[in-house]
């Protein structure tokens, strides 16, 4: 198949006719938008039988929405599915389940009280006589389906407590026990062990084998390559290319998932640098980052990049305290962190700035300027008790001070923009002159222009000597924003790259474990 | 490029031993014989210290006493396995008893067993309006059953308006349900254990009972899994009605007598005696014999109190104690569950 998205980006096309018989499932032009976002400018692909198709793309490229739009979740606003060539619309999860196709997410969604058997064939369990539930039958099916998959779980065993990779196999098995044509994987691997990766890709090639079309998602390129048949690279939203795995290397999926014209919307003026203000030694919590080490200076932004799931706003976490660590420790201006809390974290300088805005940034139903007072209530109190007015000064000020866009500061803070919210919650942690700002996702949800005033913000606060951690997922964000960038990968930390050396191959290299010749 | 110079140069991170979790996993199975246990050792204890504890009048008596609070505890599980809960059942309760004597002051000759459908019925009433109002109209449950509670309670003030239901009315026959033995063990005890037995037979057998459990465990993979997630939480509600009507029936015969306050505060007993019974109170997991031993324990360490000449104030304090410890218990073990995974997906992933 070769369709292209109008030759935005390098086109590799596959050999018009690579397989005799027609596709599985066809997804054609599908697009999705939510509010102003558009999620899905162009979904299409092909998946056939016995063969696993790895779909591509950068996070927020349109995975996710695709994958959902397959699983019945999301309707596509427009375009065309077929089915065993025949067209179909997907009502829901079950019409997508009765339809044969599986998802299997990265976050599996069992029933952690019941037993593997019960999750497996809920609503649909085997029955004996007086529509008894027949659980030597469904244990036996349980077993013969683990038998094909090559994998040994006792059917009894509660779901809670099991691994993830476990869980997955047990989501798998579902699939199974629907007779599941097509079985889509967001993202397995992200949490497995090499072992357990190595067990998977044992189902995956039963599963191809048993003649199913297997759609994986996965940011690591070694793994595509050593299951897939056929890749599929995304872009924007958009289709970029696809074609058999045996005609891609590295270099040309990289490029095709990278492939934009660096946007000069930056504004970096280069503050001069400082002295050290964090200082993160050997940082580890288990299972989730391991040894951790670096450093931000006054005036410095420091980018944190990485796949999702890398483990960078876990960190984020750990060094305001929220989340606790097994070892390593924690410098602001050369004193360690005792206390490992948010409360400590800010007496000592510490602003975050949350991914998650609406339910860790602001308090919703509260108004513009509490929100912006909260973080410094002990200033605006005398006597035990919050002045409403100083409040209310605090909050008109850091308005001006960020060009904030609101009503009135009454108004609960549910009512401002996004971008807005986002410089209600920089006002608040500003309002106390932090030295050193932790900021998780600065931009994301916000329309173009608020963006260009937050990074003119997080220059401007450099400027004035303030620590920047950044956390992003945005590379064009990381490269013009970050005098450095540190590059995570699965819980550990790969490379550092100054602001010369970096660019979005080097990171998306390095964030997939590409680094070529280097040993990890 | 430069790798960070971290990595591989320097001695991996201290890493702190993994603990084997194993026999928690037994420990939490095997809540109901934990609670037989402790049930056995309190009777044991209290019998060395005081021998007419273990009499057969005694035992009948504890037995007996524990019957009406193990009853609705059924019903009470059938609905928290739903991650719901009714507030409810004690003005059920009392509804549903004065409701029967009514029927009995009227007509002196109803026939016994139709006195217990009435009780059943009103308590099913009960349960449609509960179930209705949290499946339909998806308010909280916490609310409406709180709401129901006085609610009920006001219709059955309203209904008994000073009207005094006394043994005289009621005929020989019902009350001998209430307070006869049957090869020595008493009816009231045997009714509810044959309702424990099938209850708990039915929720591990039909689909529609484990489409409970589903619920309760992870609503949102349960509407993904195609359950009937309102009509199940509303027969739920239903089920818990009827059990609390029929408990309504049995206290008449028990007590003979009825005043407007009959069954009040019982639904916070039957709560604290299903959560010590091992029924989780966010759903999703429990059984319906557990459930029922959980009051057996409250009321046996109630009696053994009074053998002991123990003052009553530590009645309630033990209650709510063991309530707590019970909690306690289950959040320890649930947190260390979870960190034993982490620790063992780190170690693997190593």
């Amino acid at each position: 198949m070769t369709e292209t998205d109008g030759g935005r980006g390098p086109e590799v096309s596959a050999p018009a006719q690579c397989r005799s018989d027609a596709p599985v499932l066809v997804l054609r032009n599908a697009t999705k938008s939510f509010g102003a976002v558009r999620a899905l400018i162009d979904g299409s692909i092909e998946l056939y039988a016995g063969e696993a198709h790895a779909l591509l793309g950068e996070n927020g490229a349109g995975k996710s929405t695709m994958v959902k739009i397959l699983g019945g979740v999301h309707h596509p606003d427009s375009g065309v599915l077929l089915l065993d060539g025949e067209p179909i619309t997907l009502a829901g999860p079950s019409a997508a389940r009765i339809a044969g196709i599986a998802i299997i997410y990265q976050e599996p969604t069992l029933f952690p009280d019941l037993s593997v058997a019960e999750n497996i064939f809920m609503g649909r369990q085997p029955l004996r006589t007086g529509r008894r539930i027949d659980r030597k039958e469904m244990n036996e099916h349980v077993r013969e389906i683990c038998d094909r998959l090559g994998v040994k779980i006792d059917p009894d065993q509660a779901a809670r407590g099991m691994s993830v990779a476990d869980q997955q196999i047990v989501e798998i098995a579902k699939a199974l026990s629907f007779n599941a044509k097509v079985i889509v994987m967001d993202e397995p691997t992200a949490a497995l062990s090499a072992r357990e990766v190595e067990r998977l890709f044992d189902v995956v090639r039963t599963l191809r084998a048993s003649g199913a079309a297997v759609l994986f998602i996965s940011h690591r390129l070694e793994e595509v390559f050593e299951i897939c048949q056929r890749i599929t690279i995304m872009r924007d939203g958009a289709f970029v290319m696809s074609a058999p795995a045996d005609e891609m290397n590295v270099d040309a999926i990289i490029h095709s998932m990278v492939g934009r014209d660096l946007e000069t919307m930056f504004v970096k003026s280069g503050a001069t640098v400082g002295a050290e203000v964090l200082r993160v030694e050997r940082l580890t919590r288990e299972g989730v980052f391991t040894d951790i080490s670096f450093a931000v200076r006054a005036g410095e932004i420091v980018g944190l990049a990485g796949l999702v799931g890398a483990g960078r706003s876990e960190i984020a976490r750990a060094i305001f305290g929220i989340d606790d660590y097994d070892a390593g420790k924690v410098f602001l201006n050369g004193d360690e962190l005792q206390a490992r809390s948010p409360t400590a974290a800010i007496a000592a300088g510490v602003g975050l700035v949350p991914e998650d805005r609406r339910q860790q940034g602001l308090v919703m139903d509260m108004a513009i300027d509490q929100n912006v007072a909260l973080a410094s209530l002990s200033r605006l109190e005398r006597l035990g008790i919050i002045r409403r007015s100083a409040e209310q000064e605090l909050a008109a000020d850091w308005a001006v001070r960020l060009r904030l866009k609101y009503g009135r500061l009454k108004n609960p803070v549910a009512t401002l923009s996004g971008g807005n919210q986002q410089k209600a919650v920089l006002a608040k942690w500003l309002a106390r002159h932090p030295s050193l700002l932790i900021i998780d996702e600065p931009t994301r949800g916000i329309d173009v222009g608020t963006k260009a005033e937050v990074h003119r913000l997080l220059d401007e606060l450099a400027g004035q000597g303030v620590a920047v951690l950044m956390i992003s997922s945005e590379l064009p964000e990381v490269l013009g924003m970050a005098d450095r960038v540190l590059v995570l990968r699965e819980g550990r930390l790969v490379a550092e790259l100054d602001r010369a050396e970096a660019d979005e191959a080097s990171i998306m290299r390095a964030a997939t474990g590409q680094l070529a010749g280097t040993p990890l | 490029m430069t790798i960070a110079s971290a990595v591989g140069e320097l001695a991996p991170a201290p890493r702190p031993a993994p603990t084997p979790g194993r026999v928690w996993d037994i420990v939490l199975r095997a809540r109901e014989l934990g609670i037989l246990v402790v049930i056995f050792a309190v009777f044991g204890g209290t019998t060395i210290y005081n021998s007419s504890f273990a009499s057969s009048a005694s035992v009948q008596q504890l037995l007996a006493g524990a019957s009406i609070y193990a009853l609705l505890g059924v019903g009470e599980t059938i609905v928290i396995i739903t991650r719901n809960v009714d507030l409810s059942v004690g003005s059920v309760l009392g509804l549903s008893a004065y409701v029967v004597g009514e029927v009995f002051l009227h007509n002196p000759n109803f026939p016994v067993p139709l006195a217990f459908l009435v009780g059943i019925g009103v308590g099913v009433v009960c349960g449609v309006v509960n179930g209705a109002i949290v499946a339909v109209a998806r308010v909280p449950s916490l609310v409406v059953t709180l709401g129901t509670l006085y609610l009920i309670r006001g219709v059955d003030a309203l209904v008994v308006n000073g009207v005094q239901i006394d043994p005289s009315s009621i005929p020989g026959g019902f009350i001998g349900v209430g307070v006869n033995n049957i090869l020595g063990v008493p009816w009231i005890f045997v009714i509810t254990a044959v309702v424990v037995l099938v209850v708990g037979y039915a929720m591990r057998t039909f689909r529609s009972n484990r489409d409970l459990y589903a619920i309760g465990s992870n609503p949102a993979a349960a509407e993904l899994a195609g359950v009937p997630v309102r009509k199940r939480v509303f027969w739920a509600f239903v089920f818990s009605g009827a059990i609390a009507g029929l408990g309504g029936a049995l206290w008449l015969a028990q007590f003979a007598t009825v005043a407007s306050t009959a069954g009040s505060g019982y639904e916070l007993i039957v709560v604290s005696g299903v959560v010590v019974g091992g029924v989780a109170i966010f759903g999703g997991s429990g059984t319906v014999l557990g459930a029922a031993l959980g009051p057996l324990l409250l009321n046996t360490i109630n009696q053994a109190l009074v053998a002991a000449r123990i003052s009553a104030f530590w009645n309630q304090a033990i209650a709510g104690g063991l309530l707590i410890a019970a909690i306690a218990f289950d959040r320890f073990v649930s947190l260390r569950r979870e960190r034993n995974l982490r620790l063992r997906r780190a170690a693997r992933g190593a």
